[in-house]
This record gives structure tokens, C-alpha cells and sequence, in this order.
């Protein structure tokens, strides 16, 4: 590696040039052709929600909008009434998918779900071994919220079994409670710093439908690099 | 002229000719249209939003040392290795030195069109190392040999067909000329990549100052895969892309994917702050995250071009520009194309070489109108051509303006001109569109109205008379 | 009030009758129309090429002739937007730069000025022909006019408008431009010229007429039936 007189070298040399640019105040924007002015921007994520696509007030309404995103965005979203429920719905997914073995994490949630699914379960609470995990037929976790904005699922290194398990195998498994259900990005986001500030881990990731691509004449195909499908269920 | 200048116009002549190009892209990007004005059509208020985010990053722009800073200083300090590369060429050498250090004999990458800008591929290759671009289009196009077609959709101007025919000759497997069929080949063909890489690369799309992360937005999954499973993370950005909170991301992660593939979010948005933190189960155990200058400082250093430091790099100007749809992204021969890279090519690679593609335009502005960030685009091509004219002024043009000036300020030898010009109209008949025609450039194709017996002013004088 | 009209040199050079129709729509509404004798161009070719410093000579030319004018008219939304948003920033640290300022907020674009400024929209044309609408980017995209020429049109009998699907795309021309890459120019053209011909329409309609010079000529050149004429023109069709 470099020494670190140079690292530190290098550093200060393009902070001086950033320095040195800045001593000219730039325009504001929209100030396009009149005389550049020193003030400095509003804080804007206060005001960004009233901006962002609207997401209704009451509880109902925001399951509503997250179901709608769902279907669009082919996830399948599934919402039961009891633990039990959701415990079956599982065992028939194993069975429709023909699943062998499956990939989990360790949880409040996934320990009361997935027992009946009586698998061979690789357990992502520490190391483990990738190609194990890539021989699974799928990945099961849990996750830090739901997002009715958007339909995005958010999961982090910490809450949802590290960062390959949501990804590497083909179907990824949401379990979630009706209370992690929040309005919108911005309540996400307050959410993660609640949460974890200042001590973070090391992946945020809001997971948005199953992995796409239309890079193919832009069309549409499901299950680019990551899974080809995106389930959640929810009590 | 540059070299540049004349390849530039050399390849305009045969796009603009191949009509099964402007089909091609005219399809996917009318597509494209309507679902990013559905999504624009969602929010609240689109322009607010814009504003916004042009005040965010007029913020975190113009107090870059600062939200630098503080971002090197929160990464650090949970583990992440800092380097600062001025050049280009600076941060192909930090990354080979991490390689040499490790003993690299792989890089899986995700999308970065800043390892196109410093053209990492060639310095890796180079050294012997595998390198595999992940993303579907890149991956498309590193089996072309070719750059990205565009900064957001590098394969958009292949058919089906043309990508079967590619996979069958490099990969020998395509079933079908089917976009699942051949999505599904590359997904096959880049798992194992993934699983024996030594080390995942990553860009970057945004860089929050307050929790020392990178952002990075996709939709395959490919990103997410290079950032868990590899042993070393290296991720390059300029030193540009800073927000300053965490929550700006609000705004961002939807107007980003809005303006640039007409998603409501893109697909994965993921923000890593440090390597494997101590309890966590994968991901890599170093990260290294470079920040690249490449005269980026140059740019900044421009107050009234400053704003160019804002761009996302959505592609949504690229998507809008007439220009670019009718000459094609290769036809530019720059890491970024379109108009926001006709602003700022000048700036990073010289401006007497790329002023052309600051004059290539109509400035019609249909690439400001739309920029998410609000870049007054087209009024920077003007000032880069007053720059240039200013700097340099071509002989012969700046002549024909002065002459032009002095004889429009003289109103009896303007119209006497005019007079002139009647006069020789039928003599111009007989030369039109040929060799020998002043006016070629536009009688090739186009008539040219002949000019009224009685002008404007002499009805009006006759009238007042 | 009395209105400095301001004609474009290729008006004045090539399609006086858009010109002439100006004066006699705004003189039919009672106002009094005076043309500076002195203007030639409003400079935008040095200036839209960098020249900036051998525009500048030609537009304080400009200026001075309209210095004192209670309301400028411009039958282009080209020239338009050069005079009202550009005059100001090549100005900008210049002597001139109030007069440019205070030029700019008394300058319209025609039709802008006709619907806005006057609240008029009626001029009991007659035009019974179906066509499109060319939205000149300056006129669109600087001065932001949209509405005011469609108000107007709206209003002639027996007119037919009917949107391509192209009609915010710019044409092509881009004056130097056209000149300096006429392939790029043509093929923008072509393109317009084909979304213009989806409609069915007769005529392209547009308030610029530079733009209209270009269409037309790859209109004529390619035999093609599709005519263009400009907004001042159909407004006084009886
Ligand atoms: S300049 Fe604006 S529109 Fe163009 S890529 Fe950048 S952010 Fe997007």
C-alpha cells in the first residue's frame, strides 16, 4: 500500500483545489443570469414528504397502497390473521416450489414460523458457507419495515441475516408484522436512525419487487442476478 | 478542427442516416416516456421535488470540503479504508495496488460508468486479472468489446437478435432470442463469478456526509451480490456525489428512479457504511472506498457551471435530447454522453478538443426541462462555446461575424445586401445543392425560400411614405 | 399604446406577409404600431455561436432603437427569448446592462403578448383547414409559451387543431446549427416532419418562423404535400 504521507497528500491536495474552487460563490439555483448570491439551501427533507407521492393517512389505507405496489411490482404479498396461518402458508410453499432446503436467519419471527417447514436449514447467525447457501431454494428473513409509499421491503445486515441472504438464493421470504408497516420513505429513514444512529450496520437495503432487468430491449424479465421471486407474508 | 471534432462529425453522418437506429431507440424511449410521466404524474408535485433536490445538491456542492470531510471521517471510523486519487490513472493504481496486496485474480463489478471515466477494465486486464462486469447491459457490452451505449441503459440499441447471435458466439449458449431466455443465460454464466471473485466493485450514486455511506440504486441484484459475497469491497466515485443527511435519500431514491428508468424505486437501493461490522455473518472484510477528482475540481472551480456537479447521472437529458437520439451515444466517443456530457466533457478533457458537442446542439433545452436536478444544461453548451469562441476564436467565423455586425449596424448596407442577395438569387438556382453552392450545408436537403421581391421594411416605408 | 414592433430579419427578408399581418392584427385592435427603421438583426448568430463580443456591438444597436419603447413586440420566439432572457446576461457587467434589464421586462413574444398582455383571442379569421402546432423551443422553453398561440387558434373558424406527437420536440434548426451539422438538423427535421404528417394536417402552424423556414424547405425538397404557414397569418385569413 501507499505510504501514508502520500494518502494524506493526495487528500489535501484535492481539498485545496475544492477550497480554492469554492472562494467563488456560485448561483443559487434558478438564479440563472443574475448576480450570484451567498445564501445557502433550505433544508429540504422536512418538506419532502408533502411532495413525494401521497400515501393515505389511516392504517387501511397504507396496507392498501402497499398491497397495490405489491401486485405492480409483481411481489406477492400475503396477509393472514394469526402466526398459525402464516406457519401453513409457508408449508405450502415448500410444497408448491418443491423446496429442499432453505436459508434462515434467527429471530423472534423466523424461529416461530419456520419450524414446521422441517427442512434442512442453513442458519446465516454466523459464518457460513456460500455455496451452501447458494444450493437453497430460498431465502427466509425477517425485515425492519415495510414501506406503503413504495412498496419496498427494508432490511439491513442485522435484522434480516446478513447481506446475501435476502439475494443469493431465488426466492426471497419476507415475514413481517402489520406494525412494521410505515407510511413512506422518509418515515423509513427516521426509522433506521431511531433504530440504529449512530452505530449502523453495515447494509440498509430497501428491496422494491423481485429482482429485474429490461436491459434486453427494455423489456421486462424477473430474476436478473438476484431472486426471481419476492414473497411476503404478513400478520 | 480536432481529431475529435471530425470523428464526431464522420459518425453523425452515418447515424443520422441509419433509420433502423432512430427506430430502435425511438421504440424503447417512447416506451420509457410513459411510465416516467406516469411515475411524475405520483408525485405530489414534481417540481417542488426538483427544486429540492437542486437546492440539496446546490448544498452539498457547494460545501464540499466540509461534506467531505465529514464523510471520510464517519466511514473511517467504522472500519472503511479512505484513498484520495487526483487522476484518472491514480485510481486504476489504488486499485491495483489493493489487487497486488491481496492477490487478486478476479474483480466482479457492478455498474460504474466512473471505472469507465478512469478506464479501470483496460488497467485490470492489463495486470491479468479476470474482470467481469456484471450488470446485464454492461455485461452485454463487455462482450462486445464496446463501451456503454448510455450512461443508464448500455445495450439499448441491440435487438434480441443481435444479443443471441452475441451469446451464441462468446458464451455458446442461447436457447432462444427470448429476453428471459437470454437473462437467464447471463445469470447463469455470472453466478459463479460471484461466488469465486476475490474482489466485488462497486460506483456509487450518492455519498451521505452525515453517516458516512455509499448509495448505490439498481435492479438486478448484481450490486448487492458484489458488495456481500467477495472478501474485498472497492468502490470508486467522484468526489461530487455527496448528499449531506441520510434522509435526503428520501427524496433522491425516488426522483433518481423516476427521471431514470420511469420506476417508482428502482429495484435495490442499498447504503453500505464499512465493511463487515463485528457481530454481522457475510460480507466483505475490507472496504475500500476511493474518491476520484479527474478535474472534477476544474468544474467546481467554474462558478457558473458549478451546477453541473449536481447531475445524478439519471440519463434522463440523454433520453430527452433529440440530438443523442438521432447520432446515438457512441457517436459522442466520451464516458458520458448526451447533453450533461457535452457540458462537461469540455471541462474534464479539454475544451478546444470538446467544443464540438457543445455546438451540436439546437439548444432547444429539452434536457434542462427535464433534468431532476434542474442543471441549466443547454445554457452551459452557450457559455461553453463563449468560452471557447472567447478563448480561441476560429479565424474565418469570428471575420464573418464582425463583417456581419458591421454591416447590420449599417442599415442602408444591410438592405442593400438584401438587394444583393435578390439579384443573385437566380444565379444560386443554378448552383443549389452542388459543390460549388455557399450554401450547401443546408440546400443538400433543404430548399431555401426565396427571398420576397418586397421586403418587410419596404411595404412599411412604402406605407408610410 | 403605442407598440414597437420588432421584425425578425428573415420575416423581413423572406416572409414579409407574416410581418404584414402583424401589424395589421395589432392595428385592428386600435393600438399604434411603430417598426425602428435602424434594426436589422437582433445578433443571435455570433451570439448562439459564442461570439459574444462581436454580438454585442449588433445588439446595443438594437437596444438603443428600443430603448424608450413603451412595449416591444416580437414576431419570433426566437428573437423573443434572445431579447428578453439573453440580452440581460450578454449585457450582464456591460454599460448597457440596465437598459437590457429594463428592455427585457417591456419585450413579448408576439402571441403572448396578444393573449396576455391584450386579453384578446378573437380575430374573426376564417381558416378551414386541419392543422398542427410547432412549439419553437425559445418561444416554449424560455419565454414558457404554450397556452397563448393555441388560445388563439382556438378561435378561428373552421380550424382544426390537431397535437403530433412531437410537437415539444425541437424541429432542428437551431440556426448555426442547421449550417454547421446539417445532417443532425435534417434528421430532427424528418422526424418532425413525420410526426407533423401522422395528423393528417395541411399545414404545420408555429409562431417561429425560422422554424418554418426549415420545415418547409425539407417539406418542399422531399415533395412533400404538407404546408407550413405562420400564426400572424392564418390570424388575418378571412
Ligand atoms: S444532467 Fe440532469 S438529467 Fe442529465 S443525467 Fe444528470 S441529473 Fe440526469
Amino acid at each position: 500500500m501507499k505510504n501514508e504521507e502520500t494518502v494524506l497528500s493526495e487528500r489535501e491536495k484535492i481539498l485545496a483545489r475544492v477550497r480554492e474552487a469554492l472562494s467563488v460563490p456560485a448561483h443559487v439555483p434558478g438564479a440563472h443570469g443574475l448576480a450570484p448570491l451567498a445564501a445557502s439551501a433550505q433544508s429540504s427533507a422536512a418538506g419532502v414528504r408533502q411532495w413525494l407521492p401521497k400515501v393515505g393517512n389511516s392504517f387501511a389505507e397504507q396496507l392498501g397502497l402497499f398491497q397495490k405496489n405489491a401486485t405492480e411490482l409483481k411481489t406477492d404479498f400475503q396477509l393472514f390473521d394469526s402466526a398459525e396461518e402464516m406457519r401453513q402458508a409457508l408449508v405450502r410453499l415448500r410444497d408448491a416450489e418443491g423446496w429442499k432446503r432453505v436459508a434462515c436467519h434467527s429471530g423472534d419471527l423466523t424461529n416461530a414460523i419456520c419450524p414446521p417447514l422441517n427442512l434442512p436449514m442453513l442458519r446465516t447467525d454466523k459464518a457460513y458457507d456460500v455455496h451452501e447457501m447458494e444450493a437453497c431454494d430460498a431465502g427466509i428473513s425477517e425485515c425492519d419495515a415495510l414501506v406503503a409509499q413504495t412498496g419496498s421491503v427494508l432490511v439491513t445486515s442485522r435484522s434480516a441475516g446478513g447481506r446475501a441472504l435476502s439475494v443469493l438464493p431465488p426466492h426471497h421470504v419476507v415475514i413481517a408484522r402489520r406494525e412494521q408497516l410505515v407510511a413512506d420513505l422518509p418515515a423509513a429513514f427516521a426509522l433506521v436512525k431511531t433504530k440504529y444512529a449512530p452505530d449502523f450496520p453495515s447494509m440498509i437495503s430497501f428491496i422494491t419487487g423481485p429482482s429485474r432487468t429490461g436491459d434486453i430491449e427494455r423489456i421486462l424479465v424477473l430474476g436478473a442476478h438476484g431472486p426471481k421471486r419476492l414473497t411476503i407474508l404478513v400478520f | 478542427m480536432s481529431t475529435f471534432a471530425t470523428g464526431f462529425l464522420k459518425q453523425a453522418r452515418v447515424m443520422t442516416a441509419d433509420l433502423r437506429h432512430r427506430k430502435i431507440i425511438r421504440t424503447a424511449l417512447t416506451n420509457y416516456e410513459i411510465v416516467r410521466d406516469k411515475r411524475k404524474g405520483a408525485f405530489q408535485s414534481w417540481e417542488s421535488a426538483r427544486s429540492a433536490a437542486a437546492e440539496t445538491k446546490w448544498e452539498a456542492v457547494n460545501h464540499l470540503d466540509k461534506y467531505l470531510v465529514e464523510f471520510v471521517s464517519k466511514l473511517e471510523a467504522r472500519g472503511t479504508k479512505l484513498h484520495w486519487a487526483s487522476t484518472g490513472a491514480q485510481a486504476s493504481e489504488i486499485i491495483l495496488e489493493i489487487v497486488r496486496e491481496k492477490n487478486a485474480r478476479s474483480v466482479i463489478k457492478s455498474k460504474s460508468m466512473t471505472s469507465e471515466e478512469v478506464h479501470l477494465n483496460d488497467a485490470l486486464e492489463k495486470a491479468g486479472l479476470e474482470v467481469v462486469e456484471s450488470d446485464l447491459g454492461e455485461f452485454i457490452m463487455q462482450l462486445r468489446d464496446e463501451p456503454p451505449y448510455h450512461i443508464v441503459f448500455p445495450s439499448m440499441h441491440l435487438t434480441r437478435g443481435e444479443i443471441k447471435e452475441l451469446f451464441e458466439r462468446e458464451l455458446g449458449d442461447a436457447p432462444s432470442d427470448s429476453p428471459e431466455e437470454l437473462t437467464m443465460v447471463a445469470r447463469r454464466a455470472l453466478r459463479k463469478k460471484y461466488l469465486t471473485a476475490d474482489i466485488g466493485f462497486t460506483g456509487a450514486n450518492f455519498a451521505i456526509a452525515e453517516t458516512g455511506m455509499i448509495s448505490i440504486t439498481e435492479n438486478e441484484g448484481n450490486a448487492r451480490l458484489t458488495a456481500a459475497l467477495p472478501k474485498t469491497m472497492v468502490s470508486l466515485l467522484g468526489i461530487e456525489k455527496v448528499l449531506p443527511r441520510l434522509e435526503d435519500l428520501a427524496l433522491f431514491l425516488p426522483m433518481l428512479a423516476t427521471a431514470g428508468t420511469g420506476q417508482a424505486l428502482t429495484c435495490y437501493n442499498t447504503m453500505y457504511g464499512g465493511p463487515r461490522q463485528p457481530g454481522e455473518c457475510d460480507g466483505p472484510e475490507e472496504f475500500h472506498v476511493i474518491l476520484l477528482d479527474n478535474r472534477r475540481t476544474e468544474l467546481l472551480a467554474d462558478a457558473e457551471q458549478r451546477d453541473a456537479l449536481h447531475c445524478i447521472r439519471c440519463g434522463a437529458c440523454l433520453n430527452a435530447c433529440p440530438i443523442f437520439r438521432n447520432i446515438g451515444g457512441h457517436t459522442y466517443a466520451t464516458t458520458y454522453s448526451g447533453p450533461i456530457g457535452s457540458v462537461i466533457t469540455p471541462h474534464l478533457r479539454g475544451l478546444q478538443d470538446w467544443k464540438h458537442l457543445s455546438a451540436a446542439s439546437s439548444l432547444c433545452g429539452g434536457c434542462t426541462e427535464v433534468c431532476p436536478v434542474k442543471i441549466d444544461l443547454h445554457h452551459h453548451l452557450l457559455h461553453n462555446r463563449r468560452n471557447a469562441a472567447k478563448e480561441k476564436p476560429a479565424l474565418i467565423e469570428r471575420s464573418l461575424y464582425l463583417i456581419f455586425g458591421f454591416v447590420a449596424n449599417r442599415p442602408a448596407l444591410w438592405s442593400l445586401g438584401k438587394k444583393l442577395g435578390r439579384l443573385s438569387q437566380p444565379l444560386h438556382n443554378l448552383v443549389k445543392g452542388s459543390a460549388l453552392d455557399p450554401a450547401r450545408s443546408w440546400t443538400q436537403t433543404r430548399d431555401l425560400p426565396p427571398l420576397a421581391q418586397e421586403s418587410f421594411k419596404d411595404w412599411w416605408k412604402k406605407r408610410n411614405r | 399604446m403605442t407598440i414597437t414592433l420588432f421584425i425578425p430579419c428573415f420575416i423581413d427578408a423572406l416572409f414579409p406577409r407574416a410581418g404584414i399581418s402583424m401589424v395589421q392584427l395589432l392595428e385592428g385592435l386600435g393600438h399604434k404600431v411603430v417598426c425602428p427603421p435602424e434594426i436589422s438583426c437582433c445578433g443571435q448568430p455570433p451570439f448562439n455561436s459564442g461570439y459574444w463580443d462581436e454580438a454585442r456591438p449588433v445588439a446595443a444597436k438594437v437596444l438603443e432603437q428600443l430603448k424608450d419603447a413603451e412595449a416591444v413586440v416580437i414576431g419570433s420566439g426566437s428573437c423573443g427569448a434572445m431579447v428578453k432572457k439573453f440580452y440581460p446576461e450578454l449585457f450582464a457587467g456591460k454599460p448597457q446592462e440596465a437598459m437590457a434589464k429594463k428592455v427585457a421586462a417591456r419585450t413579448w413574444e408576439f402571441s403572448d403578448f396578444i393573449v396576455t398582455k391584450l386579453g384578446v383571442t378573437d380575430f374573426g379569421a376564417k381558416f378551414p383547414h386541419k392543422i398542427t402546432f410547432h412549439d419553437g423551443c425559445h418561444g416554449l422553453r424560455e419565454l414558457g409559451i404554450k397556452k397563448s398561440p393555441r388560445a388563439l387558434l382556438a378561435k378561428v373558424q373552421g380550424l382544426q387543431l390537431v397535437e403530433m406527437a412531437e410537437a415539444e420536440t425541437c424541429c432542428g434548426f437551431g440556426g448555426t446549427f442547421a449550417a454547421k451539422f446539417p445532417m443532425i438538423s435534417t434528421a430532427m427535421g424528418d422526424v418532425k416532419c413525420a410526426s407533423a404528417a401522422e395528423t393528417g394536417a395541411e399545414y404545420i402552424v408555429s409562431n417561429d418562423s425560422s422554424c418554418l423556414m426549415h420545415l418547409q424547405g425539407l417539406l418542399s425538397r422531399q415533395g412533400k404535400p404538407l404546408k407550413t404557414i405562420h400564426l400572424a397569418e392564418v390570424l388575418t385569413q378571412k
